[in-house]
């Protein structure tokens, strides 16, 4: 280690006492950086960008890093702020169905605090061990979508770190609020971009007092989409409804919440005349599929012709294509091996293509190195150039997590 | 109220209807621009603009700029220097261009109906009205979605997509007049947000017209535009971050059931604790509205809605989903309204019977022009918690004020609606009365909530924002106003307490930080 570099770790010790060189462990996307510090207080984190901010160095955040290798890699990383000390729950006004959190709550351990009182934040944890900052930052969603949004509609209140070290807050802890921008907006699906997320206000639902799903097996992919609008449009509203093709022979299952749950299941059994109803969704229910993977959005009504162009896709490249998702939005799950990288490579940029025109938008997820070098991540899209001018203002010197996002963003 | 009415070009858009604005129409008119740049710069854009538009798209005639001079915030009038009624998406860029070429500001403007003056003109500027954009271009009832242009009424909106079993969900008050163009501006809410949420959730795309001119798509029919949700900033901005000329709205399906249930309380503590019980039991209504004793002697003076008289408090809660959920809900929330002491329960039986349930609370608002010669509408937020505390602390403003307030909310949420009575021709009634709503407003900070839930910012509240933000957090946002709006045209003076230019670095931080102060922070 040069004396310059020594200097510096010392000065990112001094005001953030929990700091060391990273490791391995601390890649994004393959890209190492060379400390990491854990801020054990807004305070602390501000500090530290203000550090960064005077020594140029680029900055990462991490939650529980289950996703750190989504999205592009950094063009430099330097510093990687683990936010995961933070990891208090403020305060939960249960009257308010509100809850103030800081970033490195996990969900699941959340999710248990707040079923005590008979309360739950509606978001889904598709990978599994997420923090309350990670999902922001990555606005990941899964089946529960449909019914509650996504992480931008129930995150009401958020206070950031700025590349400078400015603490700066948006939004409140009430639900109704339309006082000044509501930067949280911004914030979700930033990764990490425009600055540290190191407090976030949620509104809350009620838990379901009752949950049954309603599981199919449809003979064949037509069936399956017909029995899926069905479902969407019937007034027994489910909550989620989900296929899956990636655990063997298709599968559809949607999930009923609140009075008679069961019942609706069941009544909906009936007139589709199929399936079983269950106290449990099916094992693969929120996850993801295994291996490389690729997410899908497209309008809620294309689901059919969107499943149809990834099988299509899938055969003329001879892809092992595995489904999963709803309405709106599906993950794809092809082999990982790297030998498979060009063929998969092409398969992307086919359904990249094909499904821009259905208004559909393709973005790799998690992926080898052989295949990113061979398709751009998130492909085109998005009001790129808009984007980078607010990344220009909320950070001028382009140290946080530089290009990690859409269009080297 | 024929704001919209403007529509065959026949006539000017007319100041808004009394119904969703102040009852004080009698008060003088204060000069409220803040910033005026030269006024040459108005006639410039005239002189570009005249070849491009047809003529009877640019008002110039002094008594047809003053029927653009206010909004729905109707004591404060501002004559604009030209007003202009583009057609398309290419049109009002076209405009913006030559706005920007002349460094003239410009303010959109939908049915005007705002209550927070966001509509309002600069003088020596340009008010682009998008009265004359009110087709809805696409209804796709598969996909749930309607394309309409920005000078579309709310309300007819669901009227073209019912027969699909749908419904756009905002239903602000002033539905029957105002735009979608202006619901997003101010993220509208209405009395079914609670459930249903704001135009933000309903959104999924939008052609803007930047304030540089320049054409963009935020979102799009796909779920989750990719990178930072620019339509989620956009929609609430109040018209500082651009034009939303082209709207895609998601449509929401109506539920197999709804319920309405009317209650009469002693007292307006008994009613707010009713709302607490049915929520904490896990029923989310689709709407909790209140009203206390004097605002339902309004309503019943105005409309007769024949609500019980002797009540101090009356509730109306409207459940909606499936037949199951709402059976057992609604018994639920009889027996909490019985609970807490509320009697004369009432249960709509159908249509008909449910907009009589409605009518009282709908027509609150004119209503209080019954029995006050002029009125201040408040639109202030807090934890739902605390509404009881809330409300006695507005009761003890209103005391030392030597006003009487009315109070209409939406208790579901914490959105507090208290109207200022007063009489404008008693001198120094009005500033009075100005100065209790800011009280409230202070109040509501204080006890953690918002200055405003759904009227939004405007020219109104801008001193209020630095109540309940920091220098910094008023910074940051304007980083976010300088992305979008870097010479500053749109709609300037609004919203932010100070105007600032883009190219200066905001004065903060003289001195030591705090965090340097505190030993938590160094700098080499």
């Amino acid at each position: 280690m040069v004396t310059a570099d020594r200097g510096l770790f010392a000065a990112l010790s001094r005001v953030c006492p929990d700091v060391r060189e990273a490791t391995e462990d601390d890649a994004i996307t393959g890209v190492i950086p060379s400390w990491t510090a854990a801020p054990a207080t807004a305070a602390e984190a501000a500090a530290l960008m203000r550090l960064a901010a005077h020594h140029d160095l680029a900055v990462t955040a991490r939650g529980a890093g289950t996703k750190l290798d989504w999205g592009n890699p950094p063009r430099r990383a330097d510093l990687l702020v683990d936010l995961g000390n933070l990891d208090g729950i403020l305060e939960h006004q249960a009257g308010d169905l509100v809850v103030r959190v800081q970033p490195g709550v996990r969900l699941d351990p959340l999710a248990r605090i707040l079923a005590e009182q008979g309360q739950q934040l509606a978001l889904d944890d598709p990978v599994g061990g997420a923090t309350v900052g990670g999902t922001i930052s990555t606005a990941v969603c899964g089946p529960r979508r449909l019914r509650y949004g996504a992480p931008r509609d129930l995150l009401i209140g958020v206070t950031t770190v700025l590349a400078d070290g400015t603490i700066t807050r948006s939004g409140g802890k009430v639900i109704k609020n339309v006082a000044g921008y509501d930067l949280g907006k911004l914030f979700t699906g930033a990764f990490g971009t425009l600055g540290l997320v190191v407090e976030a206000v949620f509104r809350l639902h009620p838990l379901p007092a009752a949950c049954a799903w309603l599981i199919l097996n449809p003979a064949d992919r037509a069936t399956a989409v017909s029995a899926m609008r069905t479902l969407l449009h019937s007034q027994a509203a489910p909550s989620a409804i989900e296929w899956d093709s990636a655990q063997g022979p298709p599968e559809v299952a949607a999930l009923f919440e609140g009075g008679a749950a069961e019942s609706r299941a069941a009544a909906l059994r009936r007139s589709l005349g199929d399936g079983r109803t269950s106290d449990r969704p099916p094992p693969w229910w929120g996850t993801h599929p295994d291996g490389t993977l690729i997410e899908v959005r497209f309008p809620v009504g294309r689901f059919s012709e969107v499943l149809g162009e990834i099988d299509e896709a899938a055969r003329d490249h001879a892809v092992a294509a595995r489904t999963r998702g709803g309405f709106g939005l599906l993950h794809v799950g092809v082999s990982e091996d790297p030998a498979d990288a060009p063929d998969t490579a092409a398969f992307i940029m086919r359904i990249r293509g094909n499904l821009a025109a259905l208004g559909g938008v393709v973005i790799v997820r998690r992926a080898a190195g052989a295949v990113r070098d061979r398709v751009d991540v998130w492909g085109p899209g998005g009001a790129v150039r808009l984007m980078r001018r607010v990344k220009e203002r909320f950070d001028p010197q382009g140290l946080l997590s530089p290009g990690r996002l859409v269009g080297g963003v | 109220m024929t704001d919209h009415a403007d529509v065959s070009g026949s006539a000017d858009p007319a100041t808004p209807g009394a119904d969703f604005g102040h009852g004080d129409r009698g008060r003088t008119a204060i000069p409220a621009a803040p910033d005026q740049p030269g006024s040459g710069g108005v006639a410039r854009v005239a002189a570009v603009l005249a070849g491009v538009l047809p003529d009877d798209a640019i008002l110039t005639d002094p008594e047809r700029l003053r029927t653009y001079d206010c909004d729905g915030l109707s004591h404060i009038r501002v004559t604009p220097g030209l007003v202009v009624l583009p057609e398309t998406t290419e049109q009002v860029s076209v405009v913006v261009r030559a706005c920007v070429a002349a460094d003239v500001p410009f303010v959109a403007r939908g049915a005007g109906t705002g209550l927070s003056g966001g509509a309002l003109p600069v003088a020596d500027g340009v008010v682009i009205a998008l009265t004359r954009m009110r087709r809805i271009l696409h209804v796709d009832p598969v996909n749930k979605i309607a394309v309409v242009q920005p000078g579309v009424v709310n309300a007819d909106v669901t009227a073209a997509v019912a027969g699909h079993g749908l419904y756009f969900a905002p239903d602000p008050s002033s539905q029957i007049v105002c735009t979608v163009g202006g619901n997003v501006a101010e993220n509208s809410g209405g009395a079914h947000c609670l459930k249903h949420g704001f135009t933000v959730n309903h959104v999924l795309a939008a052609t803007v017209v930047l304030p540089t001119g320049e054409i963009v798509e935020l979102g799009g029919e796909a779920p989750d535009p990719l990178g930072y949700d620019l339509l989620g900033a956009f929609i609430g901005s109040e018209g500082t971050l651009g034009i939303a000329t082209e709207i895609t709205l998601r449509l929401t399906r109506r539920a197999q059931v709804v319920e309405t249930l009317l209650a009469g309380f002693p007292d307006i503590g008994s009613a707010a604790a009713t709302v607490s019980a049915v929520i904490a039991a896990g029923i989310v209504p689709a709407a909790a509205e209140l009203m206390d004793a004097l605002a339902v002697e309004a309503a019943e003076a105005a409309v007769g809605c024949g609500y019980p008289a002797e009540a101090g408090a009356v509730l109306l809660v409207e459940l909606d989903g499936t037949r199951a959920e709402v059976t057992h809900a609604l018994a639920r929330v009889e027996e909490f309204c019985l609970r807490h002491h509320g009697f004369g329960l009432r249960r709509a039986k159908d249509e008909q019977d449910r907009a009589a349930l409605w009518r009282g609370r709908k027509s609150a608002f004119a209503a209080v022009g019954r029995i006050s010669p002029d009125y201040y509408v408040q639109d202030g937020v807090v934890p739902r918690t605390v509404l009881p505390e809330a409300l006695a602390r507005i009761e003890v403003l209103a005391r030392e004020a030597g006003l009487r307030v009315a109070n209409v909310f939406h208790a579901g949420d914490g959105n507090l609606h208290p109207l200022v009575l007063f009489d404008g021709a008693i001198p120094g009634a009005g500033e009075t009365a100005e100065r209790l709503a800011g009280r409230i407003l202070t109040t509501c900070l204080d006890l953690g909530g918002s200055i405003t839930g759904e009227h939004g910012v405007g020219i109104e509240k801008r001193a209020y924002l630095a109540h309940q933000f920091t220098r910094d957090d008023l910074d940051v946002m304007q980083l976010l106003r300088c992305a979008f709006d870097p010479a500053g045209l749109a709609n300037p003076g609004k919203l932010f307490p100070t105007p600032r230019l883009c190219g200066e670095r905001p004065g903060r931080r003289n001195g030591v930080h705090p965090l340097q102060a505190a030993g938590l922070a160094e700098l080499f």
